[in-house]
């Protein structure tokens, strides 16, 4: 592969994407050779085609698609970069699947600085190293100044079902168990706190991480596990809801099992919102029959990413899909989709 | 969920839950009705999030109050509040609580925003100040809403306002205050109470004093709770025995935090920044006497409405709304017939349904499984 | 009425603010609302302000209210 000759090299420190990055000549092909292929570096990338070819597996693939505008940035435990990275892996990871190849294509705001741009791209490189997943093609588009929030990053994955899995949001049944993998609220309140000004005695970090390595170890105990989801946007109260809509069946809760960090729990009062509708990065809803549940939550336990899970809940017949908590004070609620937007109340 | 928030956590335990709810149905006369109305939102919202009534003997009935700054405020002000906004001079800062409340036409903050309006949501008045320092070439207009408890910080910011000569901050003032609030409910005829569940930091503002009418005037009993849910229950056990010796006098649960004077520093600062309206109007309650603030005309400068010319409008609430007898205490959400069709969080006609606080909203978020 | 929630006062910042913690969270809020507020005090805070001073004795006698047994044979 002949390497093409810049006059100048990028300008990491000082640097700032400007129009000509994005316009298809020789600005930017630098910056895809000495940002995205230099960090993400892979046979794939090395060949430098417009599309990325791989031998077709025998048996179901999936594919899964994220955007993600997150703001700010850069937050305690992660970044934009590391988070598309895991959000579509884990995405891809929630039917079973093996995650495959990752794509990510890039909408760039005009005036955004280089060294900002390599700090993502060298998380998404170390995410997807480690993750064992790398991103195979990409695109770079970059649009005036006001029209895009510093970066936008969509990552699209592919991957494999291994045979005799059934994952699907449709196959609650009653008395199925209801597990999470652990603490809930901390991406977002970690998102959260950056904005206002919340500090922490033991720093809130988000949850970002890829989670297909501990959904194989849950299949590898259960192979029958009915639904698997990750509860990001919405919370976790949001991910029931619409697990429990697509199955048709209803679901009961108990607020005292489910876990959520101190700090977390302290945070959401000061701010007057619920931990049940702030967003996880790295955690997962698992519903499984009755005689499994224990087998899996004691897998689950065993991995470093799944230490704090617990059973929160079971399935029952229920037309109307509600999702009902037994409140840590003794009296039922709903736990409802989320209404508008989470916003912080005064009242 | 447990954790290690002192002041909180043991105002929520579970086993002195049971425990209160046994004494509660014990002392209860059976077959008699306690209607007792919790003025505040926050109790209304406390209620449904602990499901209080699951521990309540059927006795009991809670008849949600309008204690509900986002709830009260009529169509016509939120109209003049989008209109601020749509000043393209305009920065309004406002409460989050504010940005998807309804005006005339469906129109809200939250829509003005996507048209183009320059709307923020802050966490405090201070943050509105900084907001008007940092944009010395914008005029800042900060939407105060709120009852005793949030109108202290809006005075302070005015005051500090003035300190630092900022020539470009104004308060859209709609501060309410609750005793006359809770005097318009007594006045509705067809609301039976046999007593009040009062507001907790209402009631560290303003002390214990302004509720003895309800006492004298009335012979209904109060008692102040504190915001937690044992406060709640152990308030309602307190009124029942009260009703039964009938008794009427004003009690105070929350005495962790409520003294009979209340916050004397922060009713001296309303004082030297705020005056009585003659009257204000109230969704649900109507045009009411002294029963709102406004900003005193020294302090002109700072008042929106006196910079921008806001003229107010009676806009009547959509045909299908019953906020407006929700808010009295005259009708539950169920009774109104477009509660949970037309009318839903995520699509609201009237108040109650926007506001985390309003009956409405929080019947539907927490409690509507009990009717289905 | 309104979202207060009570907190500790950790430290005293210049002009009247104080750093206080609930749960392992800091922030900071305004004590221009309060008089003579010491770092151990636990204040109930609002907006951003502290609003009134948490009476630790009337929190216990509070507290024993509630377990009150009602002195009937049970």
């Amino acid at each position: 592969m002949k390497k093409r000759h810049y006059i100048r090299p990028l300008d990491i420190k000082w640097g700032r994407i400007d129009m000509t990055h994005g316009s298809g000549g020789k600005a930017m092909a630098q910056l895809v050779e000495e940002m995205f292929l230099a960090a993400f570096d892979n046979e794939w990338l090395r060949q430098m085609n417009d599309q990325a070819a791989f031998a077709v597996q025998q048996g179901s693939m999936v594919m899964a698609t994220d955007a993600h505008v997150v703001s700010p940035i850069f937050f305690p435990g992660g970044d934009i970069g590391s988070l598309s990275v895991h959000g579509t892996i884990n995405d891809v990871a929630m039917s079973g699947a093996i995650p495959l190849y990752l794509s990510a294509s890039f909408i760039i705001e005009e005036g955004f600085p280089l060294a900002d741009l390599q700090r993502i791209v060298n998380s998404m490189a170390e995410a997807a190293k480690e993750a064992g997943v790398p991103i195979v093609t990409g695109d770079t588009k970059v649009v005036e100044q006001g029209k895009a929030d510093g970066v936008f990053i969509t990552t699209t994955g592919v991957g494999r079902v291994p045979d005799g899995l059934r994952i699907s949001g449709d196959r609650a049944r009653t008395g199925d168990r209801i597990i999470v993998s652990g603490t809930i609220g901390d991406h977002g309140i970690a998102i959260l706190s950056k904005r206002e000004n919340l500090t922490f005695e033991t720093a809130i970090l988000s949850d970002t991480a890829a989670l297909h390595g501990l959904v194989a170890a849950m299949v590898a105990q259960v192979p029958d596990i009915h639904c698997l989801r990750d509860p990001t946007r919405g919370g976790l109260a949001t991910t029931l809801n619409e697990l429990a809509s697509q199955s048709g069946v209803g679901m009961k809760i108990r607020e005292n099992a489910i876990p959520v960090r101190t700090e977390v729990a302290a945070a959401c009062e000061l701010l007057g919102i619920d931990p049940l509708y702030v967003a996880n990065e790295g955690k997962l809803v698992a519903i499984c029959a009755a005689a499994d549940a224990d087998a899996l939550l004691a897998a689950m336990r065993e991995h470093p990413l799944g230490r704090n899970a617990a059973i929160i809940g079971e399935i029952h017949e229920d037309e109307h899909s509600f999702v009902q908590m037994e409140t840590a004070f003794g009296g039922m609620r709903m736990v409802d989709w989320l209404a508008g937007e989470l916003l912080p109340r005064i009242c | 969920m447990t954790g290690a928030m002192r002041y909180v956590d043991e105002y929520r335990d579970g086993e002195l839950a049971r425990h209160l709810s046994g004494k509660i149905a014990k002392e209860v006369h059976a077959g008699r009705q306690y209607r007792f109305m919790e003025f505040c939102g926050g109790h209304t919202h406390a209620i449904f999030r602990y499901g209080i009534a699951d521990l309540l003997p059927p006795e009991v009935k809670l008849i949600h109050g309008p204690g509900c700054p986002v709830c009260v405020l009529p169509v016509g002000r939120i109209d003049s509040a989008i209109e601020l906004a749509k000043n393209p001079r305009v920065i309004l800062a406002t409460y989050a609580d504010m940005m998807r409340v309804p005006g005339s036409h469906f129109a809200s903050l939250i829509g003005a925003r996507a048209e183009g309006a320059d709307v923020r949501m802050v966490y405090s008045a201070a943050d509105a100040l900084n907001i008007a320092r940092e944009n010395p070439d914008r005029e800042v207009v900060f939407f105060a809403i709120g009852f005793e408890t949030t109108t202290p910080p809006t005075a302070l910011a005015i005051r500090q306002a003035k300190r630092d000569r900022l020539s470009n901050f104004s308060v859209f003032c709609n501060h309410v205050l609750t005793p006359p609030a809770l005097r318009g409910i007594l006045d509705v005829p067809d609301v039976l109470l046999d007593g009040v569940i009062g507001p907790s930091h209402v009631s560290a503002v303003i002390g214990t004093g302004p509720y003895e009418f309800v006492a004298r005037e009335y012979g209904k009993p109060v008692v102040i709770a504190g915001f937690e849910p044992l406060d709640v229950m152990q308030a309602v056990l307190m009124l029942v025995r009260q009703v039964n010796s009938a008794n009427a006098t004003i009690e105070n649960e929350y005495s962790r935090a409520v003294g009979v004077e209340g916050n004397r520093k922060a009713q001296a600062l309303m004082e030297e920044v705020f005056e009585l309206r003659e009257s204000f109007e109230w969704r649900g309650l109507g045009w009411m006497p002294y029963s709102a603030r406004k900003i005193k005309p020294e302090h002109a400068e700072f008042d929106a409405e006196a910079r921008f010319g806001v003229s107010h409008h009676t806009v009547p609430d959509h045909k299908a709304c019953e906020c407006g007898d929700i808010l009295r205490g005259v009708k539950s959400p169920k009774d109104c017939k477009v509660f949970g069709k037309a009318c839903t969080p995520d699509n609201p006609i009237g108040s109650c349904m926007v506001s985390s606080e309003g009956a409405c909203a929080a019947y539907f978020s927490y409690g509507r499984y009990k009717a289905a | 009425m309104c979202l207060a929630i009570p907190a500790k006062i950790v430290s005293l910042l210049e002009k009247s603010r104080a750093m206080i913690d609930i749960g392992g969270v800091q922030k900071e809020v305004s004590l221009e609302l309060l008089d003579d507020v010491a770092v151990g005090d636990y204040v109930v805070v609002h907006v951003g302000y502290a609003l009134s001073r948490l009476n630790e004795e009337e929190a216990q006698k509070t507290l024993a209210l509630f377990a009150e047994l009602d002195g009937s044979l049970e």
